[in-house]
C-alpha cells in the first residue's frame, strides 16, 4: 500500500467569527429567532382561546399563570418578538419591492427596527399599565 | 428557473422550469406577511383592551363578531406564515433523514393543531355558549 501523506496545515479562509458584526447580519439572525419564539408563542394564544371557551376555572387558570413573573417575562418577550418580527418584515418587503438597498439605507432600516422594536414594546407596556389602572 | 439555449420560446415565455411551480410558497409568504401587518396590530388591541378583565367580559368581547371575525383571521395567517418560515429553518439546518422528514411533519401538524384549537375556541364563544 502506498504511504499516504499527511495533509499539509492550509490557512482556513476567514470565516463569521472574526469580522465585527454587521447590523445587517444582527437583524438577519434576529429576525429568524424572534419568528421561531412566536411560533412556539402561538400556543399561548391558543391556550387562551381555549380557557376562555372552556369557563372561568379554565380562564382564571391561564390569567394566575400570565400575571405571575414568569407569565409578565414570557408575555413580554413575546410583545417584544412580535414588534421586532413585524418591522423586520416590513423591511423585508421594502427590499422585496426593490428599495432600500443602498448600504447606507440597509444600516438605517435595520437599526429602525432594532430601536423601533424596543421603544414601542416600552410604550405598548407602559399603556398596557395605564389601562388596568396600576393595579398591578 | 434557467431558460437557456435548449429550451423552447414557449417554455421561455412561460417561465417555468422541469417542476412547472415553486413560487407558491414564496409568493404566500409575502401575502401572509401583507395580512399579518394589520392583523398583528389588532391582536395587540384586543390583548390590550382584555387586559385584567374576568372571564365573563373577556368571553363576551372575543365571541362579538368582529372580534371573533379577526382573530380567526389573524390565526389563519399567522399559522399559514409560520409553518412555511418553520419549515425553511427546518430545510437550511436539518440534513439527516429521518429527523427531517419528521420535523417537516410535526411542523404541519404543530401549526395545523394550533390554528383548529385557537379557531374551535373562538368559535365556540361566537355560537354562544356562555348565552352571551
Amino acid at each position: 500500500m502506498a504511504e499516504t501523506k499527511m495533509p499539509v496545515e492550509r490557512p482556513l479562509s476567514p470565516h463569521l467569527l472574526i469580522y465585527r458584526w454587521p447590523v445587517t447580519m444582527v437583524m438577519s439572525i434576529v429576525h429568524r429567532i424572534t419568528g421561531a419564539g412566536l411560533y412556539f408563542g402561538t400556543l399561548l394564544v391558543a391556550w387562551w382561546m381555549i380557557a376562555a371557551a372552556a369557563g372561568p376555572n379554565a380562564y382564571s387558570t391561564f390569567a394566575a399563570f400570565m400575571n405571575s413573573y414568569f407569565g409578565r417575562l414570557i408575555l413580554f418577550g413575546y410583545t417584544w418578538a412580535l414588534l421586532h418580527h413585524m418591522l423586520g418584515g416590513v423591511r423585508h418587503l421594502i427590499w422585496d419591492v426593490g428599495h432600500g438597498f443602498s448600504a447606507a439605507e440597509r444600516e438605517r432600516l435595520s437599526w429602525a427596527t432594532a430601536i423601533g422594536s424596543v421603544s414601542l414594546t416600552v410604550i405598548l407596556w407602559v399603556l398596557g399599565y395605564l389601562v388596568m389602572g396600576g393595579s398591578h | 428557473m434557467v431558460a437557456g439555449k435548449l429550451s423552447t420560446p414557449l417554455s421561455r415565455v412561460r417561465g417555468l422550469g422541469a417542476a412547472k411551480t415553486g413560487t407558491e410558497t414564496f409568493w404566500r409568504q409575502r401575502v401572509t406577511a401583507v395580512a399579518n401587518v394589520p392583523l398583528a396590530i389588532a391582536f395587540v388591541v384586543i390583548v390590550v383592551s382584555l387586559l385584567g378583565r374576568n372571564h365573563a367580559a373577556a368571553a363576551q368581547i372575543l365571541g362579538s363578531p368582529l372580534i371573533a371575525i379577526i382573530m380567526l383571521l389573524f390565526i389563519a395567517s399567522i399559522t399559514t406564515h409560520m409553518r412555511i418560515g418553520m419549515k425553511e429553518i427546518i430545510e437550511d439546518y436539518v440534513h439527516e433523514e429521518p429527523a427531517r422528514a419528521i420535523l417537516l411533519m410535526g411542523n404541519i401538524f404543530f401549526t395545523l393543531a394550533v390554528a383548529l384549537a385557537s379557531a374551535y375556541g373562538i368559535l365556540r364563544l361566537s355560537f354562544g355558549v356562555f348565552g352571551v
